[in-house]
């Protein structure tokens, strides 16, 4: 098993955000986590991705207890993370960017003084990288002047260059137009296939993306594991779709 | 472009000032030369890294410090060897107080390195066997390179040999920092200015690196300070004072945090310019804090940023 919450529960005084939620995430999944607002959703992503430690129970990816390591260990696992509000270096270029995560990735970030701009080996890879999700012709720009599409992608590409197992997406096209959307997960989901990453956990409000491009959905309601299941599963159970979307999807 | 055609005029002018410039002059520039080394570290920690130190002067009067004990108590005068072991002296002070400061971020950071600054002042102040009190430790006339150039007065010596030895270590201080701001790690430093929590999530060490940064900047200020004192021949507690380490904010801010060469312009300006208002008013303290008000407000990118487009807090 790639990924694994075993019985987590996490209060903040005491709201429980996260009660008794227990998953198994296999390799070669696609899985979205839904649920309405206060759900648990995000909470739920930051004790998979060790951000957060749980206040009881396990996480564990390949094997090993990861709650609460912090994400640079988590990244040396092969798990890595976008979050839900675009976060991008502002002033650095989109191929500065994707650098700053090859190079750690590589563990040759600190080498103090390498020449950067001479290591073809890693330009290579950052123009592949960009390339690969539509950011080619703007490896020289400042992250900031990116349209909001493209800082997502950006934002993306950045974690994507650890060269993950699991890659976790806070609701990759939040803040998109809804004519950006899809161009995005087909970026994305093409970009994971070409890279090997082994099992995409997103969570998403958009049912639309959700039911296109999900192997698996988990519903929370309240902290806790309302269904999970396929899709189709979960679109012919009205009660778990009213109460994860307000209505029956058609 | 420009900025290297500049940088060059700079150079050549520099280069051939002891030729043109009357003494008094060039005796102004040897401190600007020193601050220009410890500023580099300086903005290292800052510019590139986005931590701002209210204490940087405990590392150049820990250079100062060293380079008095070394020729003073010890009888090295091997500039060489004085500078070699301001460098480990800054870098060994730097590891529990670095180990301990970059833990915070922001004012917190700010505050624990002007306590850390504060309490080495006192330090100095009261361990009168050791530093000489409120008295301080003379810096005698160091080597240059294995030569004593005993026949050159003060004077002589200084704005001659001395002149081009600072100089080139400012030189050399800049490709060094030039060579690691464009390293990896000056990659990383940036991302963890701009973003320390993406810069996490993309596998960057954050507090190890401030950590690394804060040595870097600390060896740069020890032998900074170990050069500064060389022309005032006394090491003594006003140089870990804070309004010491304000001034080097204030040089950082003149000159222009976001440019490479803009500590060092700084540095420059700075000095020359307490001088010319120190010697027409007795409020320059005054002066200089209205100054510094008017290059927050209206030059935020300092002297090399004024052709830039300027830039609002949020």
């Amino acid at each position: 098993m790639l990924l694994e919450a075993i019985g987590v529960r996490k209060l903040y005084g005491t709201f429980c955000a996260l009660d008794s939620v227990t998953l198994a995430i296999p390799a070669g999944q696609f899985v979205s986590i839904v649920g309405p607002n206060g759900a648990g959703k995000t909470t739920l992503v930051n004790v998979l991705t060790g951000a957060v430690p749980p206040s009881a129970g396990r996480v564990r990816f390949k094997g090993q207890d990861v709650a609460g390591v912090g994400p640079v260990r988590l990244a040396r696992l092969g798990m890595a993370r976008a979050f839900q509000l675009v976060s991008v270096f502002p002033d650095l270029g989109v191929g500065d960017t994707i650098a700053v995560a090859v190079l750690n990735r590589q563990r040759r970030g600190a080498r103090p003084f390498a020449s950067l701009r001479a290591d073809r080996a890693v330009w290579d890879e950052v123009a592949a990288l960009a390339e690969l999700f539509g950011l080619g012709a703007s490896l020289g720009r400042p992250a900031r002047t990116l349209a909001q599409g493209d800082k997502k992608l950006l934002d993306v590409a950045s974690a994507f260059a650890l060269r993950p197992e699991v890659i976790l997406l806070d609701e990759p096209t939040s803040g998109v137009s809804t004519a950006d959307k899809h161009a995005i997960m087909e970026v994305l989901v093409q970009a994971a296939a070409r890279l090997g990453i082994k099992s995409i956990i997103q969570v998403e409000h958009d049912m639309d993306i959700v039911f296109g491009y999900s192997d698996r959905i988990v519903a929370l309601h309240q902290g806790r594991v309302l269904a999970d299941g396929p899709p189709a599963a979960l679109q012919a159970d009205a009660e778990v779709m009213a109460t994860v979307v307000g209505r029956a999807r058609a | 472009m420009i900025g290297r055609a500049a940088t060059v005029v700079g150079l050549i002018a520099l280069v051939s000032a002891p030729f043109v410039a009357p003494p008094y002059q060039l005796t102004l520039l040897l401190p600007a030369f020193a601050y220009g080394i410890a500023l580099l570290g300086l903005n290292l920690l800052f510019g590139t890294t986005g931590l701002l130190s209210f204490g940087h002067a405990l590392f150049l009067a820990l250079g100062a410090y060293t380079a008095a004990w070394l020729t003073s108590r010890v009888g090295v005068r091997s500039l060489e060897v004085i500078v070699l072991a301001a460098a480990l002296v800054g870098a060994t002070v730097a590891v529990p107080v670095g180990l301990l400061c970059v833990r915070y971020v922001k004012i917190y950071f700010g505050m624990l390195t002007l306590a850390f600054g504060m309490l080495f002042y006192s330090f100095l102040y009261k361990f009168y066997t050791l530093t000489g009190g409120d008295e301080g430790i003379r810096v005698l006339r160091p080597t240059l390179l294995g030569a004593p150039f005993a026949d050159l007065d003060k004077v002589a010596f200084l704005t001659g040999p001395f002149y081009y030895y600072a100089l080139a270590l400012l030189a050399a201080a800049a490709l060094i920092m030039r060579r690691i701001v464009r390293s990896p790690l000056g990659l990383s430093l940036r991302a963890i200015r701009e973003n320390p929590d993406k810069a996490g999530f993309v596998g960057v060490s954050v507090r190890r690196y401030r950590f690394y940064a804060f040595v870097i900047a600390a060896v740069f200020g020890a032998v900074g300070g170990a050069l500064l004192a060389v022309p005032t021949g006394l090491a003594d507690p006003l140089l870990a004072y804070w309004t010491h380490s304000g001034n080097l904010v204030f040089m950082l801010l003149l000159g222009g945090f976001q440019n490479f060469l803009g500590p060092v312009v700084g540095a420059l300006v700075f000095i020359v310019l307490q001088d010319q208002v120190m010697s027409l008013t007795a409020y320059w303290r005054f002066v200089f804090g209205g100054l510094l008000a008017v290059v927050v407000i209206f030059f935020p990118g300092g002297l090399l940023g004024l052709g830039r487009p300027r830039e609002r807090s949020a």
